[in-house]
């Protein structure tokens, strides 16, 4: 039995999984806990969010991204590490892909704001 | 330029921008001006780059500044005015004039039917809390940093201590680590954390990053640059137990200590404010005390959640609205909010309760006797099985059941105009009663 607490929401909810009974998922105030509280115990995986460099009009600025879906949570520190070596030159449009197929998890790093010049 | 609206808005935060919205909601052929500070609409969502917000309202989890992005669009879509870059020096409250400074126009006045009061709040700083010791650089509001690092791409530091486990500090101490910062510890007064358990999870374990719950930051030591702090057990009364001492090398200190509304302007201009919740009087309708002035977002009261700040934002750009169709189809004052007649209904915060949104009720603005009204409240200390009462000075008109409460959450009840009704009473007490 493994006490955990989902974060998918901010309700925050203190669940129980049972390891030797199908990861039995108990306390969870709806589904998404269970699915949360089976996969936290055999692949966690995290929403990422971090900055790029975009240069716009000669002056550099930051754009806010994030990872388009949750990645293996091991993934998380050398995924932001990656965008260090990014620096957009173009202006980007909300949800724009900044950063392709991350560690060949399919997931991209997209723009969470549109910027332009 | 021009300086006669039907609506002017003070902040262009999401709660400037909700109520803006919801002013053009119920009557799109009003005009509405939103004045902001600073460069972009948005407001401190520009900066908080995580996720975590618009699960309620959109049914989705967005990051700060999609969420903002989805109201600056609705803004446009809407035709509503908006002046950056320009700051709000004085309001006359009384004949609703709004004196503000620009590059462009320089010092302008700008007259309106109604006003939203939407300015956000601020940081305590370390003065608010009296840390002893050093003055050397290195000592960050959790905020500050937050603007520093993901808009200005600028590194406030090696090692970091964060003082206080609210929602900004435990943020900050995540993204620090994934920027390559090594955070040594989260210090916390409180035996609890005032942050969501998410954030506890997501933001502190997932990094193997320490909390340290009834403790508090003693002394911070430098000359230049902070070169440590002293950390320090503290006792039920919160005084330090000495001998608990311990030094924590480091560079920087974040301090997330708290938020206050941001009302410098609305108490300058002589408006009534709550000393609980450091924001204006208001009615249910969201008006202040000042008719036609109305407030909403982290200026009324510290909201954890974005998509509440919408709600209540929307509900005072409806009642905005409302006033200024008033107001424009008469003249005299006599269609006056303050002419209203009958029964005012106040809520008192009591028993483990710290405050009430709103303080005041006017019943016959309600609407049905099924209408109801929400009522936005923190309590003082984390509770378990407990029971929400409503109460007049005699008894207990109804009660809400909760599993837990903490002060880090605002809780909400709701109230029907038949309720308040039926308690005869024009003053309604509200706390909180633990369960065995
Ligand atoms: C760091 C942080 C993290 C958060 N994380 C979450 C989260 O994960 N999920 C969630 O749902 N909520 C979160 N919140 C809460 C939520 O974002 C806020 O409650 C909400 O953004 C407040 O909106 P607001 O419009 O009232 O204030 P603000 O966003 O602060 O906007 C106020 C605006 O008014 C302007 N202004 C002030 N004074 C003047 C003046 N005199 N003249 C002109 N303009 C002026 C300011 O420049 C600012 O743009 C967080 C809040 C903070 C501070
Ligand atoms: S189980 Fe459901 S309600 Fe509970 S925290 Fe998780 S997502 Fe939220």
């Amino acid at each position: 039995m493994t006490n955990l607490i989902c974060i998918v929401c901010p309700r925050g909810c203190h669940l129980t999984v049972d390891e030797k009974n199908g990861y039995k998922v108990t306390g969870n105030g709806c589904p998404r806990g269970e699915a949360y509280g089976k996969n936290e115990l055999i692949n966690p995986l995290r929403t990422v969010t971090a900055t790029v460099k975009i240069e716009l009009s000669g002056s550099v600025k930051y754009c806010p991204v994030k990872t388009s879906a949750p990645i293996p949570k091991k993934m998380v520190m050398d995924s932001v590490n990656l965008l260090k070596n990014v620096k957009l030159k173009k202006p980007v449009k909300l949800g724009d892909t900044v950063l392709e197929n991350i560690f060949d998890t399919g997931v991209n790093y997209i723009a969470t704001k549109t910027m332009e010049a | 330029m021009k300086t006669e609206y039907d609506v002017v808005v003070i902040g262009g935060g999401p709660a400037g921008m909700g109520s803006a919205c919801g002013v053009k909601e119920k009557d799109s052929t009003l005009s509405v001006l939103i004045l902001e500070r600073d460069s972009t609409l948005g407001g401190i969502l520009n900066q908080c780059i995580h996720n975590g917000f618009g699960l309620h309202y959109f049914g989705e989890e967005l990051t700060g500044p999609e969420y903002a992005e989805r109201f600056i669009n609705r803004v446009k879509e809407n035709a509503i005015d908006v002046l950056t870059n320009t700051m709000v020096l004085d309001i006359d409250l009384e004949n609703k004039i709004i004196t503000v400074i620009n590059k462009k126009n320089g010092l302008v006045r700008i007259k309106s039917k109604a006003i939203i009061l939407s300015m956000g709040c601020r940081e305590r700083s370390r003065g608010a809390i009296n840390i002893p010791g050093d003055r050397p650089s290195g000592v960050f509001t959790a905020g500050t940093a937050q603007r520093y690092i993901n808009m200005e791409g600028f590194m406030v530091g090696k090692e970091v201590v964060i003082l206080g486990s609210g929602d900004i500090g435990l943020i900050m101490a995540r993204r620090l680590t994934l920027s390559g910062a090594k955070v040594l510890a989260c210090v916390e007064i409180c035996p609890y954390s005032n942050g969501l358990n998410r954030n506890i999870v997501q933001c502190l374990n997932d990094f193997d990053i320490p909390l340290y719950l009834s403790h508090t930051v003693t002394k911070i030591i430098g000359k230049e640059r902070v070169e440590a702090v002293e950390i320090s057990e503290v006792d039920k009364t919160n005084k330090v137990i000495e001998g608990t001492q311990q030094i924590l090398k480091c560079d920087t200190v974040l301090l997330s200590v708290g938020l206050i509304p941001e009302n410098e302007l609305s108490r300058n201009a002589g408006l009534k404010i709550d000393p609980h919740t450091n924001g204006a009087y208001v009615y249910e309708n969201m008006e202040t005390l000042s008719s036609g002035v109305f407030a909403c977002g982290n200026a009324l009261h510290v909201h954890d959640l974005v998509d509440y700040v919408t709600a209540e934002s929307i509900r005072a750009g409806h009642s905005a609205a409302e006033y200024a169709i008033k107001k424009g189809n008469n003249t005299d004052d006599s269609n006056n909010s303050l002419d209203y007649k009958g029964t005012v209904v106040s809520l008192k915060a009591t028993d483990g309760v710290r405050y009430t949104v709103p303080q005041f009720i006017r019943i016959d603005n309600i609407g049905a006797l099924n209408d109801k009204v929400d009522v936005f409240f923190r309590v003082g200390q984390p509770h378990k099985m407990c029971e929400i009462q409503v109460k007049t000075k005699n008894s207990v008109i109804t009660s809400f059941k909760r599993l837990q409460t903490v002060p880090g959450e605002m809780e909400k009840i709701s109230l029907s105009k038949k309720l308040l009704l039926d308690s005869e009473t024009d003053e309604i007490l509200i706390g909180i009663k633990d369960l065995d």
